[in-house]
């Protein structure tokens, strides 16, 4: 322990004999189990942590919470390590590498600090005034000087080798805070019998009672708090986050978290760092507590001060007494509280008091100790290298006159204590400036939010033990849950009241060094120039001196800052406005938010029913959306190109078979399915037969090409639908947007059933066959069973539904059956097909096959085509009204220079067509943005024994004939095509017809 | 934000697709050119209370008219688009 020279002999809240070794720049030293980084340095006596922002003065610990403004580090290895961690909020952990930041080459000879000579430059707005001409300077010269001068720590540039994790939480009850308040409105809520979620930025709940000595139910306080929290975390309906920082409060009680799981264990939660949370609540209590404000004046950012409340917490919970020789000064009783403990731990202190004794009731409260006590005056200076050594004070208001000079090495500063609103200003909530506490406070914010404890002002511990249990229990109320009576009040005991007179800044000394914000290095006289140029309004000032912006969002600056402002000539503090605080409370790194990186996450794998059968068959599977398909199955040849070649030629030549499971399907029922289909398709529907079938397009209502897919008509007052994989889903939500929004008059029910139908297309010259031989119950003859027709038959005692369409141009039959007996329907098949060499095909084949028909599918409906422009004119009705049939009568949509589709073939016989490659008349004008068109799909052929494309061109059905060039600049390629018809085979549709 | 569902209760907004502005309708067959670029095309942005549809995609698939403050985000009615239902 003598290694710890500020280390008290006894006392604080740490596990002296677990010593604990870490590293800070390099250097070794021990703290011990329980101690933070912060606390573990101060017992070192290392007070120089870092350097400021602009000035790159040298700074030490401020405060013992988030709100710390300087002693910013780096924690980790340098290279891979992550910036601007407070180090008031690291645990202490074997092992512990942490470096200071913005110093070079050290943190103790800094040369940047030259900046502080050039001080007189580099005042408020000096961006804005200095950098302004020539403005090519800044490019070159400025904006890099100011990067390499300015900023806070540097990102490691390893990758960061940690998991991190994003989730959701609901609740009741959401309490954001685990001091007193928090802990008595957690354990009302939930014997209530809501669904609590406390939410705690600390790793050992107790809030304000780690740093205060004061009585609850006859036990120092924070053993009360310990027991409290032990008390909730058995509950079943109470959810305990220590370690989270509830950042962000957004929509309808929705909050941001950030949960350091790491820290929190040795090995972490399956070795998770850090977990983003997403925490829905339906009530919300905020005992988000208070932070203590510096006072202003010369050298106020001296390592060596700090605030009071943090220099007693660090003697209470962590045993260190960071000073011998300290000054307390304070315009509020709340730092009697740090006079009383120092001078109970053997240091000297001597106390100044802006205000009269008679203004101070707890000056009665130091009794017999040896303070040397000065009222009515303030402090004016404190001065010495990397640490304070002295500080000057002088009577309120006259510092020339009996200014006197002490040695100190600690000093405490109170302005006093201004409530975190911080998550209620995050929606624009605005606080108002109450005169009792001097401070800003929003009580009753409304919209399912309670506010107690130092968030609301209260800094009574009785009112705020009545006030937190009484708010806790009405939250549950307003959530549905009042089980049991309330809880009973502990016993508190707290002898120091609150009581302050604002002072907002010493009059005397040099306002150069008085800084307001430390982190942003934003001074005294930086507020002046800034009220003396007429931004007198906190939004203006804050813009201009850069005050409250940095990482720490003002914790300690902005209530200063308005008080400093006002007694400028702003106006009264009341209605001078107060700044709008944003997300996040404290700063959040982005991987957390990002969440793991698990490329699938919760997308479902769909596999289709006869999944299994095409693993049997080694199917190469390749992703449709979130679908896995057959891409061609690899037994079928050496390469992809040859097995792709021989299942188009089964298809061609004998029989092949395809699963089409994965076309969105849709069940129309109801007295009006047919005239609700009618409005949805561009064709008529009206005019289908029951037992018939058709192709069907629907447009959006701007007159483009939505999807296309078939309607069979299987009774009056029944349809079945398909549409294309890919827009099954919006086909889906369309439909019934027709139905529920745009024709609610109709009577029709539409079921979504792509997962109820397992479907497969046999198709080929034996595919009549093969089918006869599977179901029964249907004369499939060419006469009773013509094209577009469907029935319904058995398939062993199952129904299967037949539908007569060609999408290959061969003949062929579509079969559906329940999914249940999809893999007997593939076995029959594949068993009547064996004397037929039938073969399975995959997407691959089904791509080469349609394209060869020229029947269009995804590439060619791009969201720019028209019906007409595939040359489908015929499938759309001039006689009815239907979605998107006025807008496509638009001018743009029906002019003669539109693209249109047509088929696309290697002038030479030979060569690569690449879909995407733009088309262009004159090979002379690659690269001039000429483009006519592009190529939609390219396949090769097997049938022709070339490649063959479908594309889109200016006024391309009538150029049959004409040559074009294929230009396709990422592989450098080029190619003559020759314009054609997109039926590569069949045009007349003969094939299919026997 | 979440949108209180009549059939499913308080869900949160990812399970929504947003369309817009429920006022809009659907004009007659062959009225002007105009009334259709109006209904295709143009949307009121108003700061304040607005009538939207929203698609319970991830839940009963039904369209929603949501009633909702565009300044806060505060929802102050959620009916189902079609009544009949």
């Amino acid at each position: 322990m003598s290694s710890q020279p500020n280390r008290t002999p006894d006392g604080g809240r740490i596990d002296r004999a677990n010593t604990v070794s870490f590293t800070f720049n390099g250097k070794t030293y021990q703290g011990c189990q329980g101690d933070t980084l912060a606390s573990a340095l101060l017992a070192n006596g290392v007070s120089l942590i870092g350097r400021s922002f602009k000035y790159h003065r040298p700074r030490g610990l401020y405060t013992a919470g988030p709100e710390e403004p300087n002693a910013l580090v780096t924690l980790g290895p340098k290279v891979s390590g992550e910036p601007n961690i407070p180090a008031t909020m690291v645990p202490l952990t074997e092992g512990l590498e942490a470096h200071s930041q913005n110093a070079w080459p050290s943190v103790g000879f800094d040369l940047m600090a030259v900046n502080g000579w050039f001080k007189p430059l580099l005042t408020a707005g000096f961006y804005y005034k200095t950098f302004m001409w020539p403005r090519k300077a800044w490019y070159k010269l400025y904006e890099p000087m100011i990067r390499r001068a300015a900023g806070l720590g540097a990102l490691g540039e390893a990758a960061d080798e940690s998991r991190y994790e994003r989730s959701h939480a609901h609740c009741d009850v959401l309490v954001v805070g685990g001091g007193p308040a928090g802990l008595l409105a957690a354990h009302a809520a939930a014997k209530a019998g809501a669904r609590v979620i406390l939410a705690d930025d600390g790793h050992s709940l107790g809030g304000c009672l780690h740093g205060d000595q004061v009585e609850i139910d006859n036990q120092p306080g924070i053993d009360w708090a310990t027991r409290a929290a032990f008390e909730l975390s058995v509950l079943d309906n109470l959810r305990l986050f220590a370690g989270t920082s509830v950042f962000g409060r957004y929509d309808g009680l929705t909050f941001g978290a950030v949960e350091r799981v790491a820290e929190q264990s040795e090995a972490g939660w399956g070795a998770v760092r850090e977990r983003g949370w997403i925490i829905h609540a339906d009530q919300a209590v905020f005992a988000t507590g208070a932070v203590e404000r510096p006072l202003v004046f010369a050298g106020n950012d001296k390592p060596g001060v700090m605030l009071a409340g943090a220099a007693r917490r660090y003697l209470n919970q962590y045993g260190v007494l960071p000073g011998k020789q300290v000054v307390v000064a304070t315009n509020n009783d709340d730092a009697y509280r740090t006079v009383i403990d120092m001078a109970d731990a053997g240091a000297e202190v001597t106390l100044i008091d802006t205000r009269s004794q008679d203004e101070a009731p707890a000056s009665a409260l130091v009794g017999h100790r040896a303070i040397r006590s000065h009222y009515a005056h303030e402090l004016t200076a404190a001065s010495g290298g990397k640490h304070v050594k002295r500080v000057t004070f002088a009577p309120v208001g006259d510092a020339k006159g009996n200014s006197d000079t002490i040695p100190a090495d600690l000093v405490c500063l109170s302005g006093g204590w201004s409530p975190t609103n911080h998550l209620l200003s995050h929606l624009g909530v605005k606080p108002t400036y109450d005169e009792a506490i001097g401070a800003p406070v929003c009580r009753d914010p409304g919209d399912g939010m309670h506010v107690i404890g130092g968030a609301a002002g209260t800094f009574d511990l009785h009112k705020l033990v009545e006030e937190s249990v009484a708010a806790g229990r009405k939250a549950a109320e307003v959530a549905g849950h009042k089980k049991g009576k309330s809880p009973k009040l502990p016993w508190t005991d707290d002898p120091v009241p609150y009581a302050i007179t604002p002072s907002w800044a010493s009059n005397g000394g040099k306002a150069k060094t008085a800084f307001v914000d430390l982190q942003h290095d934003v001074t005294l006289s930086d507020l002046e120039l800034a009220s003396r140029e007429g931004f007198h309004r906190p939004d203006h000032a804050k813009r201009y001196t850069t005050l409250g912006m940095a990482t720490d969002q003002g914790k300690l600056s902005n209530v200063n800052a308005l008080g400093i402002l006002a007694g400028m000539g702003g106006g009264p503090i009341a209605e001078i406005g107060t700044t709008t605080y944003r997300p996040p409370y404290t700063p959040v790194a982005m991987a957390p938010l990002a969440g793991s990186i698990e490329p699938q996450a919760f997308r479902p794998t769909r596999l289709t029913p006869f999944h299994r059968w095409h693993k049997r068959l080694g199917a190469v599977f390749t992703d449709a959306g979130l679908w896995r398909r057959a891409h061609y199955y690899s037994r079928h040849g050496p390469d992809f190109l040859s097995a792709v070649a021989r299942e188009v030629e089964a298809v061609r030549e004998m029989v092949g078979v395809v699963d089409v499971s994965t076309l969105g399907k849709f069940e129309i029922m109801g007295p009006d399915a047919a005239t609700f289909l009618d409005r949805v398709y561009a064709g008529p529907i009206l005019s289908l037969k029951p037992g018939r079938t058709r192709y069907g397009l629907m447009l959006r209502e701007d007159g483009i090409l939505f999807d296309d897919g078939t309607v069979a008509r299987l009774a009056d007052d029944h349809f079945a639908l398909t549409s294309s994989t890919a827009h099954a889903a919006a086909v889906g939500e369309h439909l019934d947007h027709a139905a529920q929004v745009l024709w609610p008059e109709l009577d029709v029910a539409i079921a979504a059933t792509t997962e109820q139908w397992a479907q497969i297309a046999v198709s080929g010259p034996k595919a009549r066959d093969v089918v006869s031989q599977v179901v029964t119950g249907i004369d499939l003859s060419h006469e009773a069973f013509p094209p577009l027709s469907v029935a319904t038959g058995k398939f062993g005692n199952r129904p299967i539904r037949v539908f007569r369409l060609s999408f290959t141009g061969e003949l062929a039959y579509e079969l559906a059956v329940p999914a249940r007996a999809a893999e007997g329907l593939w076995e029959a098949v594949m068993e009547a097909g064996v004397t037929h060499g039938i073969m399975p095909y995959g997407t691959e084949a089904m791509t080469v096959l349609r394209t060869e028909k020229g029947h269009i599918a995804g590439p060619e409906i791009d969201g720019r085509t028209t019906a007409d422009d595939l040359g489908l004119a015929r499938f759309v009705s001039k006689k009815k009204d239907y979605i998107g049939r006025r807008m496509s009568e638009r001018s743009a949509l029906t002019e003669t220079n539109r693209m249109q589709l047509v088929g696309l073939v290697p002038q030479a016989g030979e060569g690569t067509i690449y879909a995407g490659a733009h088309l262009i008349t004159d090979p002379a004008d690659i690269g001039k943005s000429l483009s006519e068109g592009h190529v939609s799909t390219a396949v090769h052929s097997p049938t022709l024994g070339n490649d063959i494309g479908l594309g889109l061109l200016k006024r391309g059905r009538d150029r049959h004939f004409d040559r074009v060039f294929a230009v396709f600049p990422m592989r450098n390629h080029v190619l003559e095509l020759r314009v054609r018809d997109p039926y590569f085979i069949d045009p007349r549709g003969t094939r299919a017809d026997v | 934000m979440r949108i209180n569902c009549p059939w499913c209760g308080k869900r949160n907004r990812d399970e929504f697709h947003y369309l817009g502005d429920a006022n809009v309708k659907r004009p007659e067959a062959d009225a002007d050119m105009q009334d259709w670029t109006d209904f295709v095309y143009l949307r009121d942005n108003p700061a304040g209370v607005h009538r939207e549809l929203w698609y319970h995609a991830a839940g009963c698939r039904c369209w929603l008219v949501v009633t909702r403050d565009t300044t806060t985000h505060e929802i102050t009615d959620v009916a189902l688009a079609d009544k009949k239902s």
